[in-house]
């Protein structure tokens, strides 16, 4: 299901090492083998010239001892919006950049929910060639499936293709009219391109800015039950199996919603499902007394889904972790809760968030990567997300253990809107390299 | 006197024996209202600000009302015409007033959590004149005062609050203070109205009201929020009222002695018959308009010793 079309998941980039860097006594974390095992890993030529065993240490420009730390496959993180054009304001690609760098993530897969909407040729190049110019790491596009994402008309997929959109999505807004979504999905399944849904009742949802239950009614907040994700993702399959398209399901938050999920793949379809990290490590009671920078939507679920979601990101049910790297000022989330603006900036926190995971002995580190790393990597058809010779030296060095309180006036991103911000938290990046370049930390 | 707090700004924050300071202090301002004198001084010099983001009478009366008895400097300002419409944030606004120094903000506003927030950037007390579906405590208090005066206590008694809870802040208000006094309580109401998750509050749920109100001490009926519905909550009014309104035939369940109480405005025909309403021997509906200004002098004379005495230290530090 490899797509091969234009976009170069390694630019070409000015300046190119040629040196050859040498990482010894490390961790390597590989999820395709999903091993964890200590030895060297060779950089060179912008790709991983050899690894373990195999490494030959002499003719090396420089090597370096990184006893204690973990090296993995850099994150591919797919739904990030930076919020140009429109809201340049609240994130650019600059800062993006940056911050992903900084978290470890070496390519990011840019939502079209701007304004105006990332809806036609012209506006993904622009966001293409903005990327190219600002950010560090590997930009990728996503474009809108239907125009201004109103579900009314599809977009021109073809030309999207062609100019470089890796995926098509409406991001949040669910289309309504099925007929209209049935001929995109049959239209892009003949272009053989990916749609991601947001799977969700819009009728059942409307309004809603909490799950239902008991702290949604002690709070008095409007609240959906989780089965209006059921709903979304029970009526998105039927589609899929109508039409055969390549469908991935941005965020499956609920236990409800599972057994669907597992359904749909039983019985063949080509469907791969993510969550975002806030839905992996909070649960509804973390808004406390209205805390707006919870807010995310879908909103933060029970803490009974969030463990029934860890454990099918364990088994592999759910395919990929995500950073739904939301940009908000203060102005939009300094409102009563209900008023107030979803989401939250998550790259540079991705990675710290869910060593939690791992450090509560929910999933290992391969695992985490395969996650985080190879599954969103395989679903592009990009050829990075593995410790693999000849493979882009996009690469993760981290320590999984040095703790650290975040202080959200620290982070790169231009926009604070973080849950975590005084949260005490485990596991640093100490390096991103991004085709062979390294792109964040001190020079080892 | 145990009463440790800044603000005001639901029951869940109060502990028992600061609901029983409150109260024991209101059947004092009780008394001054029934005098021919009525003035006190415990808030002379002081400025009250009242912001209603929302339309209310009784309310914003009960509390103007009660500042003006004890000496306050009392200004209304009507929210829903001001700058509000002209884009001002709630925090704007908030800092704005602020700026003129007032001691006491009571605040109503359409959001839950909008009250909470607003405190969090003044430094004055905030009294809670009910935000969204989460809160209005003193419509609580004054029920629970209501209550005590006329049952002699505030403990183990049966209670049931009939109709739209799901929309209401009074019902939660009076889920949380009713609670914390240890009495059991009953939510009565079509499903629609009353969602499941509130038995998870440690209510008991009835659909069919001539169940719930089985020997009951007390029947506190809600009023229908028509403005709150996005529609088709009941099938009908009078469907309602057949099912859910009280009248006689369904009082009768309760106990004799059983009070009904209503925050009102009552929308009679509808959650409740006009002859239950004006039943002076069963009926409280009246003495809880008369409670609901004790309770509010109570309520800011507390606050305002709190204010003074941390100013005081404040100004001793420096």
């Amino acid at each position: 299901m490899l797509y091969s079309g234009p976009r170069n998941a390694t630019p070409e980039r000015k300046g190119l090492p040629m040196t050859t860097t040498l990482l010894t006594n490390v961790l390597l974390i590989d999820p395709e083998a999903g091993t964890e095992t200590e030895g060297s890993l060779l950089i060179g030529e912008g790709v991983i010239l050899s690894l373990g065993d195999a490494v030959d240490a002499t003719d090396v420009d420089e090597v370096f001892d990184c006893r204690g730390l973990c090296l993995a496959p850099g994150i591919v993180d797919i739904g990030v919006k930076v919020c140009e054009p429109g809201e340049r304001h609240k994130e650019s690609f600059g800062t993006a950049g940056r911050a992903a760098a900084a978290g470890g993530v070496t390519t990011i897969v840019t939502r079209p929910d701007t304004h105006p909407a990332i809806d036609s040729p012209e506006t993904l190049e622009f966001v293409a060639r903005r990327g190219r110019e600002d950010a560090p790491v590997r930009v990728l596009p996503m474009a809108a499936l239907t125009k201004g994402r109103n579900g009314r008309e599809m977009t021109e997929i073809g030309f999207l293709l062609d100019a470089g959109a890796v995926a098509f999505t409406d991001c949040d807004h669910v289309i309504t009219d099925t007929k209209v979504l049935t001929r995109a999905l049959t239209y892009a399944k003949a272009r053989n391109a990916l749609v991601i849904g947001h799977i969700q009742e819009p009728g059942l949802s409307a309004g809603a800015c909490a799950t239902s239950g008991k702290f949604a009614a002690l709070r008095g907040l409007p609240a959906v039950s989780p089965m209006a994700e059921r709903m979304g993702i029970d009526r998105d399959v039927s589609l899929i199996e109508m039409t055969g398209v390549r469908y991935h399901f941005d965020q499956v938050t609920t236990a409800r919603a599972l057994p669907a999920l597992e359904r749909a793949r039983k019985n063949g379809l080509a469907v791969t499902a993510g969550v975002s990290i806030h839905h992996l490590t909070l649960n509804e009671y973390d808004v406390a007394d209205y805390r707006t920078f919870f807010k995310v939507k879908p909103p933060l679920r029970s803490e009974d889904d969030r463990q029934a979601v860890v454990a099918a990101v364990a088994s592999g049910l759910i395919d990929i972790i995500s950073s739904m790297h939301t940009p908000q000022d203060e102005e939009s989330k300094r409102l009563p809760f209900e008023e107030a603006a979803s989401g939250a900036v998550a790259l540079e926190t991705l990675l710290p968030a869910a060593m939690r995971l791992v450090h509560a002995g929910d999933l290992d580190l391969p695992t985490l990567f395969r996650a985080l790393s190879l599954n969103p990597s395989k679903l592009l058809g990009l050829d990075t997300g593995r410790l693999a010779v000849g493979a882009p030296a996009d690469l993760v060095l981290f320590d999984p253990h040095a703790p650290f309180v975040l202080d959200r006036f620290a982070m790169l991103s231009k926009s604070k809107n973080t849950p975590f911000d005084s949260a005490r938290m485990q596991g640093r990046v100490r390096a991103t390299w991004v085709g062979g370049q390294q792109v964040h930390g001190k020079p080892l | 006197m145990s009463f440790r707090q800044n603000h005001l700004l639901g029951i869940e924050q109060l502990a028992p024996d600061e609901i029983t300071t409150l109260l024991d202090l209101s059947d004092e301002y009780v008394a001054l209202n029934r005098a021919a004198e009525k003035h006190g001084d415990a808030l002379n010099g002081l400025t009250q600000i009242n912001m209603f983001f929302e339309n209310s009478t009784r309310t914003q009366a009960s509390f103007e009302l009660a500042g003006k008895r004890l000496g306050a400097d009392v200004m209304n300002m009507a929210m829903q015409a001001s700058s509000i419409k002209k884009g001002e944030t709630l925090i704007d606004t908030a800092m704005t007033l602020n700026a003129m120094h007032p001691d006491l903000l009571v605040v109503r506003h359409p959001h839950s959590g909008a009250v909470d927030l607003l405190s969090q950037k003044v430094n004055c007390a905030v009294l809670n004149a009910g935000d969204g579906r989460h809160e209005h405590p003193t419509q609580a208090l004054l029920d629970a005062l209501t209550i005590r005066r006329t049952k002699g206590r505030l403990h183990r008694l049966n209670i049931a609050i009939c109709g739209d809870i799901a929309h209401s802040r009074v019902a939660r208000s009076n889920m949380l203070l009713l609670h914390k006094m240890e009495n059991r309580i009953r939510l009565i109401g079509p499903p629609t109205l009353v969602p499941s998750a509130f038995a998870e509050l440690g209510c008991e749920v009835y659909e069919n009201m001539e169940e719930g109100l089985r020997d009951v001490d007390v029947v506190m009926m809600l009023r229908l929020q028509k403005e709150r519905m996005d529609g088709g909550f009941i099938p009908s009014e009078r469907e309602y009222y057949h099912l859910y309104g009280l009248d006689a035939e369904k009082l009768a369940h309760a106990k004799e002695d059983a009070i009904v109480m209503h925050p009102g405005p009552m929308n009679r025909g509808v959650e409740i018959d006009g002859s239950i309403a004006d039943d002076i021997n069963r009926s409280v509906i009246q003495d809880q308009v008369e409670m609901g200004v004790a309770v509010r002098m109570a309520a800011m004379d507390l606050l305002a010793r709190n204010l003074r005495e941390r100013r005081a230290a404040a100004s001793d530090a420096a």
